[in-house]
């Protein structure tokens, strides 16, 4: 084990991975590598190639007839057994897993083959014959807002952000749409359901990564009681950055089919109807004002945001729009601000989370306002940052709308960004180049900037923000954020961990059993750690899962919580043998021993054998076992008040990146050449996991500002429905990361951890859309920053001779 | 539906010969027949790579083979790659840099590496980039894979 470090200080240590080795020699445990119940038969699904239609009649005559199909099944078969699935917002449009009577995007299912192989499933499903009569798609959000296809319509004002506008010395504007994209993991969606008619009860694996919020929403459209829904996930996931929430869907799905034809089923997704139908992040069109002194104070916000979730509000959106509220004025100190939020739905797949989850289309409007404003005021956008950011004694600092930021020091990350970027060499250097270009030159030089506060952990309140202060208040308030882990010692002094925060590849085992070894005075090689999910068997809350980078604020924290209450106990029945105080009592090295007598001690083997074996022996009042199950919930996290204030998460890290790249307005390519991130993550638990994480995170922000779209013609037909047309950023095109870090521990989480899986997916597009914005003088360039559409920006605004 | 065509085929130094549908993918193949669950299918069209092995050494992907055309071929999957005196040099190399996740992809890329080493032993760079530019990775952002590879390469893996 690499990096092994003094007892009792495993946390900051930085051990290989305990997921690693199973994965590496082809042992690892995926969806469709599982077997759990015998005679699964296979679901093949039909699905609409219309983004709008009718269906006149569903013939399923010849599939039924095809080889070793044992059923063909309607929305209204599976209508029949289930209900719809639950939305956040009243009077959003009824959603069911298989559509009834009209669909609404393309890919929609509108049936399902049930057969003995999944070759045979498919087979029969291009049997199945559909009538449609196409209907009007609408496809645009702006367009859906004008006919009147708005599902939420909320406004906010914190301030006087009228009266700062009125009064300020510029006032800056501007449009920034932010396409539909997807994190898309590499494995794709997989369920197995068993339906048990002698219990009515369904049990289910499927790779799903919570929240279990949705556990409840599957639960309520399968028609059964909460404790009848049984499910589980795999021991490893590959990949999911907010998609895998998406599976809950087809959880209801496949428990009907099997519920209807008595048979367990099992359904793995391919690719294309992933990208077609899994479900993508939000498209986004934002209007920004933003009101600045002349010294680059900036006085007020205004938004005006236009949120496409697609066909249906699938749950938890609309959480998209709602998850950066308390975030509205990001890093700056700006005291007043207003937004308009408008959700609206559009004949495309329902959206869902998706790494960074509103972050990026906040935080392109913003970042690129406040260059916009600093270019009006003629001065240096680094400079207006510095002016306006949150400054240290501000913390714990509560934003206009509601957010609690935990803690940072955001002018020294801005200081370590601009200094390890070389910032005034690098603005020198292009003053030089763009003195001394000739008309020869096609290169461009451009520096963009964006500084963004990462929030971890969110508050599972927020998303009430959609509906006003009176209709929350019939509802009941919801708040907070909790998770829970189990330990135990067997009666040989081995350690397990049961987790509930169902990670995808993020090294949730190899954290825990840090976080567990330092509290018992173990190795994490005694510590045995599971991550898969069982709902029956698990401790777990509502908010339980892998979403909103809440793993180390919040996830290792119920570890660290349970451990100690082990701890604890181990001290009592320690200091009982060892005739001291438990107080007194320290674990190291697998022993329980007097502080300060070493050669006084006890093994913890012997504490757990006794436990086990002589409860009689156990001091007075305590209670034998040596299972701890531990919840925790983050601080802070009231529920909206009637100001519609809300701390929308608990705990706040900070980013600052510094991109300089190089536009060729030959081709329109644009070439990054230096890409410095500063990040503050407070307490970092693993330090490769962590810089893993925002490699990781980085190329998810490259990808949607350079190649990355989910692209749907004006008919709603999707363009990117494979890897040849939806261009996931490869190896060659993401250049060299350089990462800092600094360290200002959160005072909210038990660990002084801060989220920071998504934090560089929030900025990139934004720091790369001011570089290249910056490089060629434009003020509007949509993402991704194509070659194609720079060049046609670049024609459009040179109609002469083009570029 | 398709007819059955007997295929007799070596699977990591093992011999199978046994009635195969015609149309079945060489990666259904080898998960669901022979039960080798490390090779991974991720895309079906052939792009992201977590379906690569080897036939006859050479690497492939088993997404867009059949498994009639393995016949009197040389298969060699993620499970074969590890020898009786422990992980593969990329295997360790993967581990030491951190160069996987979620693991998923990780098992083509070893395959798509170690063919690629064998071929070209002292790599640069921007060599192991363009190799790996033939898979999808969305967890690690790619650099400690490249990193890992030239760890590997450096250690003799080629």
């Amino acid at each position: 084990m690499s990096g092994a470090p003094a007892p009792g200080t495993w946390i900051g240590a930085t051990p290989h991975r305990v997921e690693d080795e199973a994965l590496l020699v082809g042992r690892g445990r995926f969806i469709d590598d599982l077997s759990p119940v015998p005679g699964a038969m296979h679901l093949g699904l039909v699905r609409s190639p219309f983004a709008h239609a009718r269906i006149r009649g569903i013939d399923a005559a010849a599939a039924v007839e095809s080889p070793g199909v044992l059923a063909v099944l309607t929305g209204a078969d599976l209508a029949a057994v289930g209900r719809p699935l639950g939305a956040v917002i009243r009077g959003a449009t009824e959603h069911r897993v298989v559509a009834v009577d009209v669909v609404r995007y393309a890919g929609e299912p509108v049936a399902v083959v049930v057969a003995r192989d999944r070759y045979l499933a498919e087979d029969a499903a291009e049997l199945v014959d559909v009538d449609y009569e196409p209907l009007e798609a609408i496809v645009d959000p702006l367009a859906a807002a004008e006919a009147g296809h708005v599902v939420s319509d909320r406004s906010f004002r914190y301030g006087d952000p009228e009266a700062e506008m009125a009064g300020a010395h510029t006032v800056v504007r501007g449009r920034f749409p932010f396409g539909r994209w997807t994190a898309t993991p590499v494995e794709c969606f997989g369920v197995i359901a068993d339906w048990d008619h002698a219990t009515d009860s369904l049990t289910v694996w499927a790779n799903f990564q919570g929240p279990f919020t949705l556990h409840t929403v599957a639960a309520g459209a399968l028609g059964l009681p909460a404790a009848r829904l049984r499910l589980l996930t795999p021991p490893d996931s590959g990949g999911s950055f907010g998609t895998k929430a998406g599976v809950f869907g087809y959880v209801v799905l496949a428990g009907l089919a099997s519920k209807v034809c008595g048979v367990p089923v099992r359904w793995i997704e391919d690719r294309l109807e992933h990208l077609a139908a899994a479900g993508s992040a939000t498209h986004r069109v934002t209007d920004v004002e933003a009101g600045f002194a002349a010294d680059g104070e900036l006085l007020a916000l205004r938004y005006d945001v236009i949120e496409d979730v697609g066909a249906y509000l699938r749950a938890p959106e609309p959480a998209t729009l709602y998850r950066m509220h308390g975030s509205l004025t990001g890093a700056y100190a700006v005291r007043h601000v207003a937004a308009r939020n408008r959700v609206v739905h559009t004949n495309r797949c329902p959206t869902g989370l998706n790494r960074g989850f509103g972050g990026p289309q906040l935080y392109l409007a913003l970042e690129r306002i406040m260059a916009r404003g600093a270019a009006a005021l003629g001065l240096d956008p680094a400079e207006v940052a510095r002016r306006n950011l949150i400054p240290p004694e501000a913390f714990p600092y509560r934003t206009p709308s509601g957010g609690l930021y935990d803690s940072g020091d955001y002018a020294a990350c801005l200081d370590d960004a601009l200094e390890a970027a070389g910032y005034e060499k690098q603005r020198r250097h292009q003053a030089d180049r763009r003195a001394g270009a000739t008309t020869a030159d096609h290169r461009r030089l451009g520096i963009g900037l964006a500084c963004v506060v990462e929030p971890s952990i969110s508050n599972m309140g927020y998303i009430s923000l959609a509906e006003t202060p009176t209709e929350r208040a019939r509802g009941w308030p919801k708040s907070g954020n909790a998770e829970g882990a189990t330990l135990a010692m067997n009666p040989l002094g081995g350690v397990t961990v049961r987790l509930s925060t169902v990670p995808q590849g993020q090294g949730h085992r190899t954290v825990a059993a840090q976080v567990a070894a330092d509290a018992l005075g173990l190795s994490p090689a005694d510590v045995e750690v599971q991550s898969e999910m069982d709902t029956h068997v698990n401790a777990w809350t509502v908010s339980s899962g892998n979403y909103s980078s809440r793993f180390a604020g919040i996830g290792a924290a119920a570890v660290a919580e349970a451990a100690e209450r082990l701890a604890g106990k181990l001290r009592r029945i320690a200091g009982d043998v060892l005739e001291c105080a438990a107080a007194d009592v320290e674990l190291r090295d697998g022993q329980a021993r007097v502080v300060g007598q070493p050669d006084r001690g006890v093994s913890l083997r012997r504490l757990a054998g006794a436990a086990h074996w002589n409860p009689e022996s156990l001091p007075e009042g305590l209670e034998p076992g040596l299972a701890v199950t531990a919840f925790v919930s983050a601080p802070n996290l009231d529920p909206p008040n009637d100001a519609d204030e809300v701390a929308t998460s608990a705990a706040h890290g900070f980013v600052v990146d510094v991109a300089a790249v190089e536009v060729d307005t030959s081709s329109g390519a644009v070439r990054i050449l230096d890409y410095v991130t500063v990040h503050d993550a407070g307490t970092l638990l693993h330090p490769r996991l962590v810089d893993g994480q925002i490699l990781g995170s980085f190329a998810h922000g490259l990808g949607p500002a350079l190649l990355e779209q989910t692209v749907h013609d004006p008919d709603g037909n999707l363009l990117t429905g494979s890897f040849m047309d939806y261009l996931c950023a490869t190896s060659t095109e993401i250049p060299e990361l350089r990462i800092l870090h600094r360290c200002t521990p959160s005072p909210f989480t038990l660990l002084g951890a801060k989220g920071l899986g998504e934090g560089n997916t929030m900025s990139a597009p934004a720091a790369v859309a001011n570089a290249v914005c910056d490089a060629l003088g434009i003020d509007d360039l949509d993402l991704p920053l194509t070659a194609p559409r720079i060049w046609e920006a670049l024609s459009a605004s040179d109609p002469g001779d083009g570029p | 539906m398709s007819g059955f065509t007997e295929v007799a085929v070596t699977v990591n130094g093992r011999r199978y010969s046994e009635p195969v549908p015609d149309r079945l993918l060489l990666s259904d193949f080898l998960r669901h027949r022979l039960g080798l669950t490390g090779t991974h299918v991720g895309c079906e069209h052939g792009v992201c790579g977590s379906c690569t092995v080897h036939l006859d050494g050479a690497a492939v992907r088993s997404c867009l083979l059949l498994a009639v055309q393995t016949d009197g071929f040389d298969v060699s999957t993620v499970e074969g790659l590890a020898g009786d005196d422990g992980l593969h040099p990329l295997q360790e190399a993967f581990r030491e840099h951190f160069a996987l996740q979620c693991g998923f992809c990780t098992p083509g890329i070893l395959m798509a590496a170690a063919d690629f080493l064998a071929h070209n032993p002292a790599p640069t760079r921007n060599e192991i980039a363009e190799m790996l530019s033939g898979h999808l990775c969305r967890c690690t952002g790619y650099a400690p894979i490249i990193d890992a590879i030239a760890a590997a390469a450096e250690a003799g893996a080629g």
